[in-house]
């Protein structure tokens, strides 16, 4: 593969990979719903990106960076005792939690810190749930020594005070948003007046597949890179292309990551799990593409959880990493066009597969992917029920466990003296 | 006469006021703070004391646009229940004054609301238009029909960075007046109001624009004197925000409402131009 592996050559470029383009639309969905004092900021990034996206030099160095700093590319495993809970199906997963900083966050977050420097800007913000792109924004600051300001909901610092610790020991400073909800949605709203008030000197370091072009497709470009891989890993292992690919769905940046170069192979199935909390009928959830609506949040146009005004209605989940009410414009487009499915998992659905990864095969996956793997058991259920032989299912495992042991601990009253 | 052609109030008013030789005091309120009819009260009461011309604010969960006072005042006015129609009544309440009255909304609720029907009983009610902080022209292909055909204003921002070409075509899918970011930031006051601001009204003009006024931390009177020295209008939000904020009781925050607005309106009037 060449140095821009990231990117597809053209004769790779199927129908609908073109008809998925490189925004600002995605069918009916995306755009740029921010106000006026943005602009000009989003088109220095997009040109910017472009030249970039044309220079050999700055996909040899993302490429340098992927190698030797993150890990890559990721391995796959095959995972046969977790998979005798899926129905008789392979189950392979492409292990983006063993990238540095332990998960897929950190593809994205280079390649912009790269934008940033080239951009001759000094400091860096981003909004974090679970902190997460928190993390791995605050790692690429220090590795490219920019100023860097993590935006974070009250609420959340308090639920991930570990990751909190993190960012500062890697010299960010994490500022605890009090306002609305003080969850996510909060965090995006005011790393949005900071980039109002000081986009001069500042790149907003956005971490998933939403927000206002050129975020959705310049971040799908940047975790392009999982699918490209994993394609070809699974041709190698099994001889043939997956049958059906599950990722979990916050922003829907791993899921956009894995699904993107199989766009065009038609008889790939690409599923998106969303995170279900006690139930879409309960009211509490995350499920934004199954239980919203579309209409424009922080900068495009998609599905939103929204009530009767158009008020953003506040998303709830086990999964720090999946409790955001609004969703990718390129899923929304997919999910529309047909081209993917997306299903509510609920936290006990989730935490049931995060139990039987642990102890099948000795990973402690994320709950966010957890919600990809209970979807691979569901999956696996149907399709060996219509009678396949073996299928093969590929699944994002987006990041490790490590950040949600106490959750863990919790959901299985694992502190209790004598539980199990 | 069909709706199309009529002439914006707005428009007509600064106009007037302009041939009077001074800028238009604008002042901006949230509907529901510190409930429905209060709020109704107090935009009623900043026209008593010298406003020229209302905005009334949707209260919206994400205020992107917006700084700390003014949030504080919406999501008090969410989490008492305002509804996206009290808007219209408040419209309605206040458009009795005869004075211009102008909704700033982000544009989620419109798009729920859907935005034709939006436009349809905002006219009914009264209403002169929108002002949308998080809609560009370039995104507003529906909203610019829907104006047309309900014959109202669309205000739409330029901000320091707006290149001329953008602020060329702010100006001419503008109706009404051109909203002048004065700096680069939200909603709040600021101990002075930024140079860039002169500047960002004269290249806005350059560009075609019949009438700009400024707004964002214009909070003093002499501020207001500064900004109507060269804009058409000076608009004020979180300074009366405020008014109604610290204000111990409802008739108190009238009294402070009528205090800062006629503060204002005096700076405006005593503009060098
Ligand atoms: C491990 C992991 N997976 C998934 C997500 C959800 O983000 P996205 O849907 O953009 O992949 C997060 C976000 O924090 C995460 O940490």
């Amino acid at each position: 593969m060449t140095a821009t592996q990231d990117q597809p050559s053209p004769q790779e470029v199927g129908p609908t990979t073109q008809a998925a383009g490189s925004g600002p639309y995605f069918g009916d969905f995306g755009g740029r719903f921010v106000p006026e004092a943005l602009i000009e900021a989003l088109d220095e990034l997009a040109t910017e990106y472009d030249k970039a996206k044309a220079d050999p030099e700055f996909g040899a160095e993302l490429s340098r960076l992927h190698r030797t700093y993150t890990g890559r590319p990721s391995i796959i495993t095959e995972v046969p005792r977790f998979a005798a809970h899926c129905g008789g199906a392979r189950v392979i997963l492409k292990r983006e939690d063993l990238n540095h900083t332990g998960s897929h966050k950190i593809n994205n977050v280079l390649g912009q810190a790269l934008l940033t420097k080239r951009l001759g800007k000094s400091r860096v913000i981003a909004e974090t749930g679970a902190g997460q792109h928190g993390v791995a924004t605050a790692t690429a600051a220090a590795l490219f020594d920019l100023d860097c300001v993590i935006y974070m909901g009250e609420e959340d610092t308090r639920r991930q005070a570990l990751n909190v610790a993190r960012m500062r020991l890697l010299g960010a400073e994490v500022v605890p948003v009090t306002t609305g909800s003080r969850t996510l949605k909060d965090a995006i709203n005011e790393a949005l007046r900071d980039w109002v008030t000081n986009v001069d000197s500042t790149n907003y370091v956005f971490g998933t597949v939403g927000g206002p072009h050129p975020f959705p497709a310049m971040v799908r470009d940047l975790q392009r890179i999982i699918g490209v891989e994993a394609r070809q890993q699974v041709l190698d292992l099994t001889g043939r292309l997956p049958d059906v690919i599950a990722a979990c769905v916050g922003g829907g940046s791993n899921a956009i990551g894995i699904f993107h170069a199989f766009l065009d192979d038609t008889d790939v199935r690409l599923v998106g799990l969303e995170a279900g909390g006690d139930g879409v009928e309960s009211g509490r959830h995350a499920a934004t593409i199954s239980g919203g609506a579309p209409g424009v949040l922080h900068g495009a146009r998609s599905f939103l959880l929204q009530d009767e005004d158009g008020q953003t209605v506040e998303s709830h989940s086990i999964s720090a990493g999946l409790d955001y009410p609004g969703v990718g414009p390129e899923h929304s487009w997919l999910s529309t066009i047909g081209r993917a499915e997306y299903r509510p998992i609920t936290d006990a659905q989730a935490m049931e597969a995060f139990r039987l990864l642990c102890r099948t095969e000795g990973i402690i996956p994320a709950i966010e992917s957890a919600h990809a793997l209970a979807g691979a058991m569901q999956l696996g259920q149907e399709l060996t029920a219509q009678g396949e032989d073996p299928p093969v299912i590929l699944v994002n495992l987006s990041g490790r466990g490590d950040k949600d042991v106490e959750t863990a601990a919790e959901w299985f009253s694992l502190l209790d003296e004598g539980t199990s | 006469m069909t709706v199309t052609d009529q002439v914006s109030r707005t428009a007509a008013r600064i106009d007037e006021l302009r041939s009077e030789g001074r800028a238009a005091l604008v002042g901006y309120l949230p509907v529901g703070y510190p409930d429905l009819e209060g709020s109704i009260a107090a935009a009623r009461q900043m026209v008593a004391a010298g406003v020229d011309i209302v905005e009334l604010g949707v209260p919206y969960s994400d205020p992107v646009m917006d700084g700390p006072m003014i949030q504080r005042a919406v999501e008090h006015a969410l989490a008492s229940g305002t509804r996206v129609r009290d808007t219209l009544r408040a419209v309605e309440g206040v458009a009795e004054t005869g004075v211009p009255v102008l909704v700033m909304t982000y544009w989620n609720p419109v798009v729920r609301y859907g935005v034709d029907a939006f436009a349809r009983d905002l006219a009914a009610a009264g209403g002169a238009g929108l002002i949308t902080p998080d809609l560009i022209p370039d995104e507003a292909g529906e909203w610019l029909t829907a104006s047309q055909e309900h014959g109202l204003d669309r205000v739409f921002l330029v901000a320091p960075s707006s290149t001329s070409e953008r602020l060329a075509m702010t100006a001419s899918a503008s109706r009404g007046f051109v909203y002048a970011a004065s700096t680069m930031g939200v909603t709040g006051t600021r101990a002075s109001v930024g140079s860039d601001a002169e500047r960002l009204v004269a290249d806005t003009r350059r560009a075609g624009a019949e009438r700009v006024c400024v707004g964002l931390g214009v909070s003093t009177a002499e501020q207001a004197a500064e900004v109507a020295g060269y804009a058409d209008g000076v608009i004020v939000g979180s300074a009366l925000v405020r008014a109604l904020v610290d204000a111990e009781s409802a008739a108190a925050g009238l009294d402070g409402i009528a205090e800062v607005a006629q503060d204002l309106a005096t700076g405006i009037r005593g503009a060098r131009r």
